[in-house]
């Protein structure tokens, strides 16, 4: 058979979406605790209480300097979650995308569709979650409004790649390697938690690398009202490269994928 | 008498088949030593970030009128939180795994093995696993300076306690599952005790109800009993942290073994 085109069309991808949507209703109860009342437990926890023994860093309070970047990790572990198992699941278990492949839906829709299921999906936890800490007192800027947006690239820029890493596995154990070695260590180092400064040198170039980092200093700048360490351009430049880098590769692991 | 009349029928060998089992399961999958060893970084990252990273930022920390420091105090909490997630991780998504869809109990059943068996066998793999991870974790702690090779080799049969209790309630829950959307629930729930536990700050630090609240809960119990003689201060006071864990221990296999053989034996 044929590759399949990478073609992209509006009502397919809009098709893929509500699919998604769809899916959702039946799980929302669920996913509420993951992706609203666990980053507010954490900042009760590390934020008030760890914090409280900490006092301020750059010239704030600590829970005030961590809520932007629990923000950014929200979003980038929420996108990286809903790229794994439901990725593989639908190329291995249920099929969905092979089923997708009887229809007029192509490859780039199937991805895009999924893409924007998962931005739905984050904004909706981000403005929720702005609005809980904007009542903590930690939004010191009218800028904070911006993180949104700055958490829907974080996501787009983590599941992207996900993305194309699940449809070109064939076994669900390699997403333990990526949790352990790629997700847990960019959310732990790249400066949610304390400034990258404090890295040793040679590890430091590895934060920059994480889109994560970029999403963090951009929402840090956003929400303190100060600059971010790079131009916002840079950040923002970095982020769109890394999720268009992304974006080709799983068009073309979906596309290998759904040839057989 | 009842327990004695339980262990004269439970028999080693068919214990072991059960674990023997589990192990060639996971030879089976592709990167095997790989999954196996990386369960050890988890709890090692979140030492280097939150113990080191953040303990820069804290310094020292006042815990039962001595001054540690945040590594220090962190340390022991990520080792039992290490020997709890280690052994939940087993008994439950792959216990309800095997129970449900792979059918792989009713299997084992239609040989001599017997359903307190399969319990203890499962109970025994999640132990080997889970004690790989907090004795290469310790070795880590002492190289770190974080603890004494005493304390160290006090703390590991604290940890091997901690892997009983939460593997065997691990199992009654799991018999109790209706499907995954359940597990979600019992993820929040653990992750709820790994934020409130005194393991990030001392529990000193709630408000008292919140104190008596977070000592009713499994994974305090585990913290203190890791982190007494991980920073030297072990004594008569950690006996009720024992006891706690094993009264879990007790009924969680009870509870599981009796669940599978009333879903399993009919």
């Amino acid at each position: 058979m044929a590759a399949p085109a990478l073609g992209l069309s509006v009502r397919s991808t809009l098709a893929v979406l509500e699919r998604g949507l769809t899916l959702y209703r039946r799980l929302w109860r669920a996913s509420l605790f993951g992706s609203f009342v666990l980053p507010v437990l954490f900042l009760i926890s590390i934020g008030i209480g760890v914090g409280g023994h900490i006092g301020q860093v750059g010239g704030v309070s600590y829970l005030a300097w961590i809520v932007p970047g629990v923000m950014a990790s929200t979003a980038f572990q929420m996108a990286v979650g809903e790229c794994t198992y439901p990725i593989l699941g639908d190329f291995k278990w249920t099929r969905g995308f092979h089923a997708m492949r009887a229809t007029p839906v192509e490859v780039g829709d199937m991805v895009c569709g999924h893409l924007l299921y998962i931005l739905i999906r984050v904004q909706i936890a981000v403005v929720v979650f702005l609005g809980v800490t904007a009542l903590f007192g930690t939004l010191h800027s009218p800028w904070a409004l911006v993180t949104p947006l700055v958490c829907g690239l974080v996501a787009l820029a983590a599941a992207a790649p996900t993305m194309a890493f699940a449809a070109s596995i064939d076994h669900d154990s390699y997403f333990a390697l990526l949790f352990r070695f790629v997700m847990i260590p960019a959310t732990l180092f790249s400066g949610v938690f304390f400034p990258v400064d404090r890295l040793p040198g040679l590890v430091r170039p590895l934060a920059y690398l994480s889109p994560l980092w970029h999403g963090v200093e951009l929402n840090r700048a956003a929400t303190l009202g100060a600059a971010p360490p790079w131009p916002v351009a840079a950040h923002l430049g970095y982020l769109l490269a890394f999720t268009a880098a992304g974006l080709a590769w799983a068009l073309h692991a979906f596309g290998r994928r759904l040839q057989d | 008498m009842v327990t004695t009349w339980i262990a004269a029928r439970i028999s080693p060998g068919r214990v072991g088949a059960v674990l023997g089992r589990n192990l060639g399961a996971l030879r089976s999958g592709p990167a095997y030593w790989l999954v196996l060893v990386s369960g050890f970084f988890e709890p090692l990252l979140y030492l280097l970030s939150i113990g080191v990273g953040v303990g820069a930022l804290v310094g020292e920390l006042p815990v039962g009128g001595r001054s540690l420091d945040y590594a220090t105090f962190v340390a022991p909490a990520m080792l039992a939180v290490s020997a709890m997630s280690g052994a939940l991780a087993e008994t439950t998504y792959n216990f309800f795994f095997k129970m449900k869809y792979m059918k792989t109990f009713e299997a084992v059943l239609a040989t001599p093995v017997r359903p307190v068996e399969v319990a203890l066998g499962e109970l025994g793999w999640a132990m080997v696993r889970g004690s790989v991870y907090t004795a290469l974790f310790l070795v880590v702690m002492v190289a770190l300076g974080l603890t004494s090779p005493l304390g160290a080799l006090a703390a590991f049969p604290a940890t091997v306690l901690v892997g009983l209790a939460f593997g065997a309630l691990g199992m009654a829950v799991s018999t109790l599952m209706r499907g995954w959307q359940d597990f979600d629930l019992m993820s929040t729930g653990q992750f709820a005790l790994f934020l409130f536990s005194g393991t990030f700050s001392p529990v000193t630090d709630y408000p008292a109800a919140l104190q008596v609240l977070v000592q009713l809960t499994p994974l305090y119990h585990a913290v203190e009993l890791v982190r007494g003689p991980a920073i030297g201060e072990a004594g008569w006071g950690l006996l009720p942290h024992v006891l706690y864990l094993l009264v879990m221990m007790a009924a969680g296999l009870l509870f599981a073994a009796r669940r599978l053989q009333r879903t399993l034996m009919v």
